[in-house]
């Protein structure tokens, strides 16, 4: 049923009451309305804001939020009221709906608040009314069109496993995306400039030898000129054909407007050369010259605002087509009055109304060359008309396409700016999402230093250390940390990774330092064990050598994490184990895997972030830890004599 | 809350505020109904059933009063198969009592009052009133099948049995044989309810409005 007619249904029903004495059979049972509510006032409760209405208007609609039941997962048992978190200033709108029957689009909102505030409450955006349908419209295209820029940047971005087909495609399409295409731009637009300059000086007068007449320079030094124009037809054919090779689609490459013009810039040379023989077609040949200039065109591909120029031409067809089409008409009036008028003077040029076209259009366009005038008063006259409203009939059309090129030429500016903006804006988004990964690492390296003090610390050490995690936070990194012992890796941060890399890359070596070793064979192998080193990782700062002092005392190392698969740890986190040196080919004689062990020394919070080391094998996790955790201390390996430091940490 | 109660506008005023008249651009009619207390007392509703009825009827006609275009147009959304406009403008005929071209609140309520609440005397009146559409005291033949025909209207093409032409034909004679007591080609009211009454059908039929408010 319609909706916004609720209220009417009992007049309808009412009048029913004409086909009853007509009615031969009895009629149906009517429902009974159970409830028997009055009307009562409903509290909506938007954020603190209280709206009040009748519950009847709310059952307007019945298929929205507010019409339905649905709006009973938000009563509120203690203050009888349905309370709503959201915006109350766009929910004003839509609780006018509800009174009215017509939905508004408030013209400060944002389009895209304002629709999801519609979806939330179930409410499809095209019951807007006509009064602000179009605005919203038109908002919404825009939005759009925005969003889908933002998403072709995207496809800039440098795909894996591209061809060297496509590699070049892109390096063609986009010159900013490598070394090499840039400077092949530039070649290009180098060349084009060369080749339309000597065009144009080809026809110069050039001072005269021992002839009279002067010489165009082309004549004059024929070779030099042949010469140059070769070399710039090669560099053409060559570019052309080599875009032909790498276009995803040969096809629609060749149809394009681009591809036209390069093939009709380089195409008068081709026929040049084959018809050089012929004299009859030579003056054939000479036409085709004019095509070079052509070559011109080309700039278009280096230069933006061409584009944009042609591409407002191409949109603003028809208001050129009018004002062409009007141009003409006056110019056929005028020309056939200009005619009949001037046709009693004697020596008028007026010859024919053809003739007479050049004296109108000259005077339309208020160019006025003054070859050809008017003798007669009448002629005068019309004359003198005939030029003021060429002045009318111009500047009708003018201002559409301006404001048409103004148009595309800003939402062009808009996207380059969005295109600037973007990458600062992921940049900053990035550094804010690593906040949170590293939340996690710093969190973990505290509850590692928590447990540690729980086995022997003081009260306030522990109250020191502890950092108050809120529960949304301690729960995020309850779950990261389950995630790390389902797959027996760790999260490490950008940095630890990269020196593992480099350790790893060390590996070759056959360094005995236990690092290395440790590298060795935590390749392939799959569950870590616990790789009780004393490592001496005091303060992070320096990889200068530090004796580790073994164990200065309990609360200096703490083997804190370690993944297991499989193998049991040998060592449990107690501080025996703690001087454990480890016979680093015994111990990594795991499966695959990682060792991970963070290690970390009491004195120096934050403590130290785990090392990455082994990073090889299934490196799965996640979002690669951002990039400079300010407080993370590099990488800490030590390497001593003989076995007795170990450096760190494998997490993954 | 009682937004009416507590204002008692006093008489009837219907006044016309001609904006533009030059240009004969809108011309906004707005009607201000009787007292709260005083349709109390005319009809069968209670306060707060007017109250509802009011809220509502003012919501969709903020003007005050309906024409019958919206009459039409409310009803045809109510039976979007069929074309509702003939049945609605009898129905229009009906409810405005004055004669006016426009429905007021107070035609709308009393007349709601008496189909809903009223006896079933009045109701069989007030059915009566509607079928006699020159209001004469009798229906004719030819009313009386104008009537059908507004009502099969609203039916619409699709139906099952599919309509036959000669259905509201046969309708009206059905009816006019059972009515008809005299056979004078005509209904008057003593016949209509008298017949009314006797058949059971109808007098069920009657208590279908008993909870419509």
């Amino acid at each position: 049923m319609a909706t916004g007619v609720a209220a009417w249904l009992p007049f309808a029903r009412a009048a029913a009451i004409g086909w009853m004495p007509v009615a031969n059979c009895p009629m149906p049972v009517a429902p009974r309305d159970n409830s028997k509510r009055q009307d009562e006032l409903i509290i909506l409760n938007v954020s603190g804001r209280r709206f009040q209405t009748w519950r009847t208007t709310l059952d307007r609609y019945p298929d929205t939020l507010l019409g339905s039941s649905e709006k009973d997962f938000f009563y509120n048992e203690e203050t009888k009221e349905y309370f709503f978190d959201r915006d109350p200033d766009a929910f004003r709108s839509i609780l006018n709906f509800y009174r009215t029957g017509k939905l508004h689009y408030p013209r400060h909102e944002c389009i895209s608040a304002y629709d999801e505030e519609l979806t939330f409450f179930g409410i499809i955006p095209e019951i807007i009314g006509d009064c602000c349908y179009e605005e919203y419209k038109d908002r919404k295209r825009e939005n759009l069109e925005r969003l889908q820029d933002d998403q072709e940047e995207n496809k800039d971005m440098k795909m894996p496993n591209m061809n060297f087909r496509e590699t070049m495609w892109r390096a063609f399409e986009n010159p900013h995306t490598s070394t090499m295409a840039l400077v092949f731009y530039y070649v290009t637009g180098f060349f084009i400039a060369i080749s339309v300059i000597t065009n144009v000086v080809e026809t110069v007068p050039c001072g005269s030898t021992a002839n009279q007449k002067d010489m165009p320079c082309g004549e004059r030094y024929t070779v030099a000129f042949f010469c140059m124009d070769t070399a710039c037809v090669m560099i053409f054919t060559v570019e052309y054909l080599m875009r032909l090779f790498a276009a995803p689609s040969r096809y629609r490459f060749m149809r394009s407007v681009m591809s036209i013009i390069d093939v009709v810039a380089i195409l008068p040379y081709y026929i040049g050369l084959v018809m050089t023989n012929n004299e009859d077609v030579s003056g054939a040949f000479v036409t085709l010259r004019v095509f070079r200039v052509f070559r011109i065109f080309k700039f278009s591909r280096h230069s933006q605002g061409l584009r944009i120029l042609g591409y407002t031409l191409k949109s603003c067809a028809s208001e050129l087509g009018f004002l062409l089409f009007s141009l003409t008409m006056a110019i056929i009036i005028f020309a056939t009055v200009m005619f009949y008028a001037e046709k009693g003077s004697s020596s008028s040029k007026f010859t024919s109304i053809p003739a007479s076209f050049w004296y109108t259009i000259v005077t339309m366009t208020t160019l006025g060359y003054g070859d050809m005038v008017p003798k007669t008063i009448a002629g005068k006259i019309f004359g003198s008309i005939c030029s003021l409203s060429g002045v009318l009939v111009i500047a009708l059309p003018v201002p559409v396409i301006v404001s048409n090129f103004s148009r595309i030429y800003h939402q062009n500016q808009r996207a380059d700016k969005r295109r600037a903006q973007k990458k600062a804006r992921l940049a900053r988004i990035r550094i804010a999402k690593s906040g949170s990964a590293n939340a996690f690492l710093q969190s973990k390296r505290n509850g590692l230093l928590n447990e540690l003090l729980e086995l022997t610390g003081t009260e306030e050490d522990e109250q020191k250390l502890t950092k108050s995690t809120s529960l949304l936070e301690s729960q995020h990194h309850h779950l990261l940390h389950c995630l790390e012992k389902t797959t027996a890796h760790e999260f490490v941060d950008e940095q630890m990774y990269e020196q593992n890399c480099l350790e790893t890359a060390l590996q070759t070596y056959p360094s005995r330092s236990p690092s290395i070793s440790s590298h060795d064979s935590s390749v392939g192998t799959c569950c870590g064990r616990r790789v009780k080193r004393n490592t001496p990782l005091p303060n992070a700062s320096t990889p200068s050598a530090h004796p580790i002092p073994t164990h200065q005392g309990p609360l200096q190392e703490l083997s804190a994490i370690h993944i297991q698969c499989g193998d049991p740890p040998s060592h449990s986190t107690s501080r025996s184990n703690l001087n454990l040196k480890t016979d680093d080919s015994g111990r990594i004689n795991c499966k695959g895997g990682r060792i991970t062990t963070a290690i970390i020394s009491l004195p120096t919070p934050p403590a130290l972030t785990p090392d990455g080391d082994g990073l090889h094998g299934p490196p799965q996790r996640r979002p690669p830890p951002p990039p400079g955790h300010p407080a993370v201390p590099s990488i800490q390996t030590t390497t001593s004599s003989a076995g007795t430091n170990i450096v760190k940490v494998s997490a993954l | 809350m009682s937004v009416m109660g507590a204002t008692t506008l006093v008489q009837t005023e219907l006044f016309q505020q001609l904006l533009d008249s030059d240009e004969g651009e809108l011309s906004t009619v707005c009607y201000r109904p009787e007292g709260l207390d005083r349709l109390v007392q005319q009809t069968k509703f209670s306060k707060k059933e007017l109250q509802v009825l009011y809220r509502g009827f003012k919501n969709e006609c903020p003007s005050g009063v309906v024409n019958e275009e919206t009459f039409k147009n409310i009803y045809s959304q109510f039976f979007p198969q069929g074309d509702s406009s003939m049945y609605a403008h009898f129905l229009f005929e009906a409810f405005d009592t004055h004669n006016n071209g426009s429905v007021s609140f107070e035609d709308f309520v009393i007349s709601l009052s008496i189909i809903l609440r009223g006896s079933i005397t009045d109701k069989l009146n007030w059915a009566f009133n509607l079928y006699d559409l020159n209001k004469d005291g009798c229906i004719t033949r030819e009313e009386m099948t104008d009537i059908m025909h507004s009502i099969y209207d609203m039916m619409g093409k699709y139906t099952y049995p599919s309509m036959k032409d000669s259905a509201p034909m046969d309708h009206v004679d059905s009816f006019f044989q059972k009515m008809d007591k005299n056979n004078d080609g005509v209904v008057t009211i003593e016949e209509f309810l008298e017949t009314c009454q006797k058949d059971e059908n109808i007098m069920q039929s009657m208590h279908m409005f008993d909870n419509v408010i």
